[in-house]
């Protein structure tokens, strides 16, 4: 049984060279690349050596810009930080309102359950003009993209894990005598909130994406803005290490919302194991 | 261990080689050339040209054969252009040297296609004069031509970037935006000039006329390409005349060859028509000829570099404006001429003057 492919595991050294060989190669290939074309063309702009895209990370996270006299990432970095926090907290607010009143109370479900089903459906980025008119096109409307683009998946999916409950616990509470919102609070949300979190972590990936279409298509600052921008003259020395840095901020974010769901709300844990 | 390693790279740079992270150009003597264009009046005489098999006829007489490619994306043309995927590319004189010239490709206008004379402008919806621009948000699409044509006009009334303040507004949405209320100024160029400037009470303070010569729309290809394959050239400048000469013509012929353009660009003829009337086409091949001679060209070119250098967009590695050379007929240059990285060549629009095409 030992030999089974599916009882073999690597030891604690071997899972981190397994998990670091991709990214080894990966960077190999980019050197590879990169060293045969700045071979060619010593001003090639597409695949940047590293040395040269040291220099812009020096530049634009550790210089003041000429032009502003602001230094361009961590400002990039605030404000787009600021809107995805905002958007995201709206949204989740909404989910977890909407979610949990469609899961459990029956008129509500049939009143608006329908609806988070179609507007789930639209896609954000094909009401932007609509969005321009109605918020302008300030930081209202991006942190609007965000909002539409993903409270409809997290009112969905909360709405459905409460239908998942046992149907005995809600029972069992009522004996006990619990009104509705006692019910919402000490059997529902507790068992939501983190569910919540785990829909949150999911969402963050499409959050991003509209945060970044948002600032593409208009903003003064924010790290799609950056991107977009100097994409004008294809300056790839600046939106690689761009691209690693908001992963690197998206992988935190979901380390943290994990960390944050575990330690608040450890019965989470216990329960998947059972 | 090091022979390990060097196996390693060895196959890794084979590997990218493969899926095409690396393709410097390849130069050298072929038969085959791909051309990217996008929609714009002035390079719409390219769509028709390939359609109607006028792209065809001249390259077959020059033995060869080339492919006009439509992309969507304006910028993505350029860059996929720089990235060696294509031998040549429609593009503005800026865009020219910020983008390819800037990133080492060494590229050569072969066709001096025309000028923007109305075709970008600035709209103000508070405000008569340009002076009114003072202090206020500008959407338009940042470090583009519209940026240039900006900062052309805060210099004629004593303002400076400063005095303003840009938002970067995608070219595909500036419309709508430009319909919400906390836009206030815009800088576009046509078609998307037009619609927002036709709404009352919006005023044209400054327009593409004021700085004639300027934004200019040209063909350009790669020049090791070019040195190569002097047919490209002929075949590329004896199409370009002969469909200007067509259009340019008010008989049927000429009407007809509009209307496909206009179709073509997704509009009618006489919205094309209006277009075409704020696009300077050089339509003599010895007008586009006299121009690309012209000192006015290199004056031209110095304020582009200016603006250029001045938004950084020679890259961070340029300590002046002179860093990347541009040349010139006669022998003239700009910048450093041991790094000469764009270059008008007169040769194709004089065979084509001539009659020797």
């Amino acid at each position: 049984m030992a030999l089974r492919l599916i009882n073999r595991r690597p030891g604690r050294s071997g899972r981190i060279y397994l998990g670091l060989l991709p990214f080894l190669i990966l960077i190999g290939l980019y050197a590879a690349g990169s060293a045969i074309r700045l071979a060619a063309n010593p001003d090639d702009k597409l695949l940047p050596g590293l040395l040269t895209m040291a220099d812009a990370v020096q530049r634009v996270a550790f210089t003041a810009d000429r032009r502003t006299g602001e230094v361009l990432l961590w400002v990039d970095t605030a404000a787009s930080l600021t809107r995805l926090a905002m958007g995201l907290a709206v949204a989740t607010a909404f989910g977890l309102v909407i979610g949990v009143a469609n899961g459990i109370l029956p008129y509500v479900r049939a009143g608006l359950s329908p609806l988070v089903a179609v507007i789930s459906m639209v896609p954000p980025m094909a009401l932007l003009p609509v969005l321009f008119i109605v918020f302008g096109l300030g930081e209202l409307s991006k942190v609007v993209l965000i909002v539409i683009g993903i409270a409809p998946f997290l009112m969905r999916d909360l709405q459905a894990r409460v239908e998942e409950l046992p149907r005995e616990q809600l029972i069992k509470a009522q004996t006990l005598g619990a009104s509705s919102w006692q019910i919402v609070l000490r059997v529902v949300l507790p068992q939501m909130l983190p569910r919540l979190i785990d829909s949150v972590r999911l969402s963050l990936g499409a959050a991003w994406l509209f945060l970044i279409s948002a600032e593409a298509i208009a903003a003064e600052n924010g790290l799609g803005y950056r991107i977009f921008l100097v994409r004008r003259y294809l300056a790839m020395d600046v939106i690689l290490p761009y691209v690693v840095w908001i992963t690197f901020l998206a992988f935190t974010f979901d380390l943290a919302l994990r960390a944050l769901n575990r330690r608040v709300f450890p019965w989470l844990e216990a329960g998947k194991g059972a | 261990m090091t022979n390990f390693l060097k196996q390693i790279a060895t196959a890794a740079a084979a590997l990218a080689l493969a899926i095409g992270l690396a393709s410097p150009v390849q130069a050298a003597e072929k038969k085959e050339f791909k051309i990217a264009w996008t929609i714009y009046a002035g390079w719409m005489p390219w769509a028709y040209a390939q359609q109607a098999g006028i792209v065809k006829k001249w390259a077959d007489k020059y033995g060869i054969s080339v492919t006009l490619v439509q992309i969507n994306d304006y910028i993505e043309s350029i860059n996929q252009y720089t990235a060696g995927k294509f031998d040549g590319v429609t593009i503005t004189n800026m865009d020219a040297l910020t983008i390819p010239a800037a990133g080492g490709v060494d590229t050569t206008v072969v066709l001096v296609g025309d000028y923007s004379n109305g075709n970008d402008g600035i709209v103000l919806k508070t405000g008569k004069t340009l002076s009114d621009i003072k202090g206020q948000k500008v959407n338009l699409v940042e470090l583009s031509v519209s940026h240039y044509l900006l900062a052309r006009a805060l210099g004629t009334v004593n303002l400076s970037e400063k005095d303003i303040k840009t938002v970067n507004t995608s070219d595909a949405d500036i419309v709508a935006a430009a319909n919400s209320a906390d836009v206030t100024a815009a800088v576009a160029w046509n078609p998307q000039l037009s619609d927002i400037k036709s709404v009352p009470g919006r005023t044209l303070v400054f327009d593409s006329t004021k700085t004639p010569g300027e934004i200019l729309d040209l063909t350009a290809v790669n020049t090791q390409t070019l040195k190569d394959n002097p047919a490209l050239g002929k075949a590329l400048a004896g199409a370009w005349f002969e469909t200007l000469a067509l259009m340019h013509k008010d008989d049927e012929a000429g009407k007809a060859a509009r209307t496909e353009m206009a179709k073509l660009s997704g509009t009618d003829l006489t919205n094309y028509d209006a277009q075409l009337k704020t696009t300077y086409l050089y339509t003599e091949p010895a007008a586009a000829l006299a121009y690309t001679r012209s000192p006015d060209l290199i004056k031209t070119m110095d304020l582009i570099r200016s603006f250029s250098f001045d938004h950084g967009l020679l890259g961070e590695g340029a300590k002046t404006k002179d860093a990347v050379g541009i040349a010139f007929p006669g022998g003239k240059t700009l910048g450093n001429a041991e790094n000469i990285k764009m270059r008008f060549d007169d040769t194709f629009e004089k065979l084509a003057a001539e009659g020797k095409l």
